[in-house]
């Protein structure tokens, strides 16, 4: 459905995903605040009692998080945004509502760590977002924008994917696109309609009552509920890979990068180009499901991979893993709330272009 | 011009630094321009330092966080120290005058002191020594209209303010003429 867009208006990443998540008919949202994502809780708060929707700041992100369970379980557009430390103390309740099968949205704006670490932008929650992050076998659906207008879009379509498939989805970004600003062009508010599903515990008055629940006591029925969920994901890897590309027709070294590093990559490829080195960027969109089919591919006719990340290295393990020993990976990036600078990436660039390829 | 400006405003804290990034941002958005607008924020606020970036381009911006730029708005000496030699060769760089005690020494870029504090403090509102320095930078680089510029400031104040918008359009004013006087610029 192409929606129809409105007026043009300059905005921070946070109030552009708020404002974005009311026109996407938010039903409720529950959050505790902490820098740098606040906007989002501060937007709400001014926004929604004119509008439509619940909005509640919580006595904590444990609560805030079992409160979304309790409103998903009851068949309500809902969400709740935290940033790092916040994320952390969430994530029991993430595990329990992606084994109840519950959708949600979850927004995490990424502060440097570990620990309380700073407020400046970070990617150190990678793992931690792609990879489960509560306890047990589950995935969350995960989109990383990297514009203002994207932290608006990604919010409709992680709703979308997260209805589809009953699975909550998490908007992975980091404080500075959080704080930056950038023109931002809405959808329609009430262009994404939502009908409250028939699972929903809505009182079971003329009906069945229905049951949402994540303790199973029976292993055999917990592992036939696994089973589901295992191929309930390989459906999403099957149909819901998003990545961009830049440049890679004929690229011999190419960048991997997610959210504003993608950005800030762009820009390295075209002063690579400049110098006439032959770079180019893939930007992963959605990390789970991961783009490994197009790495994969490239790695068979590329000769380096550039994994940057603002973090130790983390989704470089996945690009390893798609590459497969077919081409060589390099990594590099910075953490603790630095952000990387295009020319920075350059010079590693041009390092690794100048090592004499070793030949088995 | 430039297709693309790539600008740093640094000052410290209060002297409305992320404000002058915003109006830029603004304008150029009302022109139908590409831009960004990329604070450094933290916890400190008044008295500590702070810069934005602000990217106006034609095209599509790629990164909207650059080390290199092609101007400079410097209001404080820690930012002097820390930004000149980020200027682009044959790139543009406007100090305040009063609060620089050592000037830039670069001889590959054009450098302009603006005494705005000193004049605005002449014109009873030491707040607007920002809008002094952005009118004088604008005089040299007409990025954005100034019609362009006055409907930037009433996003960018808030309503409570916006009886001051008459003042800081004539600060804006006033920063055009320092450029004139100081700078022989015909118009």
């Amino acid at each position: 459905m192409k929606m129809q867009k409105s007026e043009v208006r300059l905005m921070k990443g946070n109030e552009a995903l708020a404002e974005a998540a009311i026109r996407a008919g938010l039903d409720a949202y529950f959050g505790y605040p902490i820098t740098p994502q606040s906007e989002i809780l501060e937007y709400f708060t001014e926004q929604i009692p004119k509008r439509h929707g619940v909005v509640l700041q919580a006595e904590s992100e444990v609560a805030s998080i079992n409160m979304v369970y309790g409103a998903a379980g009851a068949g309500a557009r809902v969400m709740t945004s935290s940033s790092s430390p916040g994320m952390s103390l969430m994530q029991e309740g993430i595990s329990y509502i992606a084994a109840a099968e519950l959708p949600c949205l979850l927004v995490n704006v990424v502060r440097g760590g570990p620990g309380l670490g700073t407020i400046q932008p970070s990617q150190g929650d990678y793992f931690q977002a792609v990879k489960g992050g509560g306890h047990g076998d589950y995935r969350l659906i995960v989109l990383a924008p990297s514009s203002v207008q994207e932290m608006c879009d990604f919010v409709f379509d992680a709703f979308k994917l997260a209805e589809k498939y009953r699975n909550p989805a998490m908007i992975l970004t980091d404080g500075a696109l959080g704080q930056m600003m950038e023109k931002v062009e809405f959808p329609e508010e009430g262009s994404l309609p939502h009908q409250v599903p028939d699972w929903a515990t809505t009182g079971k008055k003329g009906r069945e009552r229905n049951f949402i629940t994540s303790l199973h006591m029976e292993p055999e029925k917990m592992e036939e509920i696994n089973l589901h969920l295992q191929k309930k994901y390989k459906v999403i890897e099957e149909n819901e890979v998003r990545f961009e590309t830049f440049e890679i027709d004929d690229a011999e070294i190419v960048l991997v990068a997610f959210g504003l590093p993608a950005r800030i990559c762009q820009k390295a490829v075209e002063l690579a180009r400049e110098k006439g080195i032959k770079a180019g960027l893939v930007r992963p969109i959605t990390l789970f499901p991961f783009p490994k089919k197009i790495l994969s591919d490239l790695s068979k006719k590329i000769d380096h991979f550039l994994v940057i990340e603002l973090n130790a290295g983390q989704m470089v393990e996945d690009v390893m893993l798609a590459a497969n020993g077919k081409c060589p990976v390099h990594f590099k990036g910075r953490m603790g709330g630095m952000i990387i600078q295009p020319e920075e990436v350059l010079e590693e660039i041009e390092k690794i272009i100048q090592q004499p390829i070793l030949q088995e | 011009m430039h297709i693309t400006d790539e600008i740093i405003i640094a000052g410290f804290g209060g002297q409305g630094v992320l404000s002058m990034g915003k109006i830029l941002a603004y304008a150029a958005m009302f022109e139908n321009k590409e831009t960004s607008w990329m604070p450094s924020y933290g916890p400190e606020m008044r008295g500590g330092t702070a810069n934005c970036i602000t990217i106006i381009s034609e095209k599509k911006i790629s990164s909207p966080v650059v080390s290199k730029f092609d101007s400079a708005i410097i209001l404080n000496q820690p930012s002097l120290n820390k930004f000149e030699d980020h200027v682009k060769e044959h790139g543009f760089l406007f100090y305040e005058a009063s609060t620089i005690i050592n000037p830039p020494t670069r001889e590959d870029i054009m450098i302009y002191k603006i005494a705005a504090i000193e004049e605005a403090n002449k014109m009873g509102q030491k707040q607007i020594s920002n809008m002094i320095m952005l009118g004088a930078f604008l005089e040299i680089k007409p990025l954005v209209k100034r019609e362009s510029v006055l409907s930037a400031l009433k996003k960018v104040l808030p309503e409570r303010h916006h009886h001051l918008i008459a003042v800081n359009e004539q600060a804006l004013l006033r920063g055009k003429e320092l450029i004139e006087i100081n700078y022989h610029v015909s118009v």
